[in-house]
């Protein structure tokens, strides 16, 4: 949980990814696509933060910024208090150690021409470590750890199961005992009931290694889940951040409490009347002036329009970006 | 009489390994004005009943083997295509998950609309356009008479899914088909096009078989739902009954797995162990006995019958009195 005293393992401010929108004979690049704008957020050590929001809103491009998959575009992003902004490749090798990703689709994150065990052995190879006996040793380790039979290193990932292949995706990431694992919608593309088996074995596999998540998704209640934290995120923006048991049960931001509303609640009895809002989420390349939410807002004013709010404390360590919101 | 009967269904697929049953024996029954759910995970046979029932089978490699499709008493699984013609789309209509390739990206939306106003009740092209016009509005497209000549790439994907519901809908059809209808969709939008059907469903009064995965969409949108597992109906209910009464342990599994927003955080879920057979490598007896955890020697010697827990309850599981 959030303290003072505590180092932030990762610590990201004012964030902006920009990707240009080039037109024209010359491709010259008029207008940007801002899919990360003035972001900011901490991750303590063995601690998750679930960042949730709709497709469009720049979730996966500030987990591929924060795992350096991306050069951000401005701002900053230090991890164990050392900035990773701008480090070339090189100097980032050793990071990589530490700062690992999950993708959503299993079957496309891992080579079809590589056996599990080649997979899996991979990230020894590229960082130096060990020889062949210790990689084929940890390899068996992994997939026990992930609860594979060790006969699966000399398959292929076709031979799986969505389910097995995520088994596989989360072995790799957690090869190198990496400090920090990106999630990116890790369970979205599985069956309910393999989503369960995953969920339990991300919660497991914290504990014992005590690993430090950045749980991305549009699933607001399976973030809530499995979340210390939670951040909302709209049209490039965190909209509100707050504890993960409060932000259900007291949202303080519009948007946050209509996307806690449109979740279809598996009760029948409790069939929400549910203020359902309208329209679809504006481009990132030309937001709405002011709140970018505003025209979406069933209590916007005009001060909405024409000033963007900036995150406020609300007090309980929830923070909202919204004129109207009180504590 | 019900508007329409699925008897003991059973649907095949031919395959490179050999024949492949992907539905076996599944029944139900829809009443008018019924949404009845169907739920299952990928591979239970939920999309393929629905193909069945609309005779959409892939050619050659699928075919319904035998059983019924009664639809107002006429029993489509026999029908000839030009009859099947005259019936798809007019007076059974059908959404699909994916509304880019549920439509045609080279043709305008104004004629995909009017097609099948100008195929199944004979309209002029005029009289077509003003009907496509007034569904384009109903289902919430702003402008209708411009988006009639644009094409789905220039439209939201929560657009596209307005525009094949209105597709569907505008032959004003007796029972809709909503196959993983919100799938593709972004929570917000979901809410919104789930508020649509079940408005235009009290409207039109149809009836509608609501295919997901989701039992929140099951919970929020039906009044009767049916379980499937490894092309057999598991379970049958109306909503009620089977959320706060599941008879068969797969229902229970599923139910108890699902994280929800009042579980606390980073508890263990409940899970069901194993995954979903292969339909070519069906565990004997029961299908869900491999992962079952109810399961005894009875339930690998002998398939399940379908059992009446309580009145338009069923479940079909051997053991179920004694759970």
């Amino acid at each position: 949980m959030a303290s003072a005293m505590t180092n932030p393992l990762l610590q990201v401010d004012n964030l902006n990814m920009y990707f240009p929108v080039r037109e024209g004979l010359m491709l010259r690049a008029k207008t940007f696509n801002r899919a990360v704008d003035g972001v900011s957020l901490q991750i303590n050590p063995g601690e998750t933060l679930g960042l949730v929001g709709e497709s469009g809103c720049g979730k996966s491009t500030l987990g591929r910024c924060i795992a350096r998959l991306y050069k951000p575009s401005a701002g900053t992003i230090r991890f164990q208090g050392e900035d990773i902004t701008h480090m070339s490749a090189r100097a980032l090798r050793p990071f990589r150690q530490n700062i690992q990703m999950i993708f959503q689709d299993p079957m496309e994150s891992l080579n079809a021409r590589h056996t599990v065990g080649d997979i899996l052995a991979e990230p020894f190879i590229v960082q130096g470590i060990g020889d062949s006996a210790f990689r084929s040793k940890r390899v068996a380790e992994l997939l026990n750890t992930v609860g594979l039979p060790a006969r699966s290193a000399t398959r292929y990932p076709f031979e799986f199961s969505g389910g097995q292949r995520q088994r596989i995706g989360i072995a790799r990431a957690i090869a190198l005992n990496p400090k920090l694992v990106i999630c990116d919608e890790p369970v979205s593309a599985l069956d309910v009931s393999i989503q369960s088996q995953i969920l339990n074995l991300l919660v497991d596999l914290q504990s014992e290694f005590n690993l430090s998540y950045l749980f991305i998704a549009h699933d607001l209640a399976v973030v809530k889940h499995i979340s210390d934290r939670v951040a909302v995120m709209y049209l490039g923006n965190i909209v509100e951040t707050a504890d993960s048991e409060i932000i259900y049960r007291d949202a303080k931001h519009p948007y946050t409490q209509s996307l806690i509303a449109a979740i279809p609640v598996p009760d029948p009895q409790r069939r929400a009347q549910r203020i359902i809002i309208q329209g679809d989420v504006p481009s990132a390349i030309n937001p709405p002036t002011g709140c970018h939410f505003h025209p979406r807002c069933p209590r916007a004013e005009a001060r909405c329009k024409a000033e963007k709010p900036v995150l406020r404390e609300l007090g309980n360590t929830q923070f909202a970006a919204c004129h109207l919101a009180s504590g | 009489m019900s508007l329409l009967e699925v008897n003991k269904l059973v649907t095949e697929f031919d395959t490179d390994e050999g024949v492949v049953r992907a539905l076996d024996e599944v029944s139900f029954s829809i009443e008018p004005g019924d949404t009845l759910g169907i739920v299952g995970e990928s591979g239970c046979g939920k999309s393929v009943t629905a193909l069945s029932i609309m005779r959409l089978l892939p050619q050659p490699i699928g075919r319904i083997v035998s059983g019924e499709v009664l639809f107002k008493g006429q029993n489509l699984a026999g029908l000839a295509i030009p009859e099947m013609e005259a019936i798809r789309g007019n007076d059974i209509g059908m959404i699909f998950q994916e509304p880019m390739t549920a439509l045609n990206p080279v043709h305008r939306i104004g004629k995909q609309l009017t097609e099948g106003l100008m195929l199944h009740q004979s309209l002029s092209a005029q009289q077509a356009t003003v009907e496509a016009v007034k569904i384009l509005d109903r289902v919430g497209i702003p402008s209708p008479d411009i988006r009639m000549g644009e094409y789905p790439h220039q439209l939201s994907g929560g657009m596209r899914q307005r525009v094949v519901i209105a597709i569907a809908l505008v032959c004003k059809p007796a029972l809709l088909i909503a196959d993983e209808p919100t799938t593709a969709l972004d929570v917000t939008i979901q809410a919104q096009i789930l508020e649509l059907i079940k408005d235009l469903q009290a409207e039109m009064g149809m009836s509608v078989i609501m295919i997901t995965h989701d039992l929140g969409v099951i919970a929020e949108t039906c009044n009767k739902v049916v379980v499937m597992y490894a092309g057999k109906v598991a379970e049958s209910a109306n909503v009620i009954d089977l959320f706060e009464h599941p008879a068969h342990p797969y229902t229970q599994g599923l139910l108890s797995s699902i994280p929800r927003l009042e579980t606390p955080p980073k508890s263990r879920l409940p899970i069901i162990e194993g995954m979903v057979p292969g339909l070519r490598d069906l565990p004997p007896g029961c299908r869900f006995s491999n992962r079952c955890s109810h399961a005894s020697n009875v339930c690998t010697q002998s398939v399940p019958q379908s059992q009446l827990v309580s009145e338009n309850h069923t479940v079909s599981c051997t053991r179920w009195p004694q759970l």
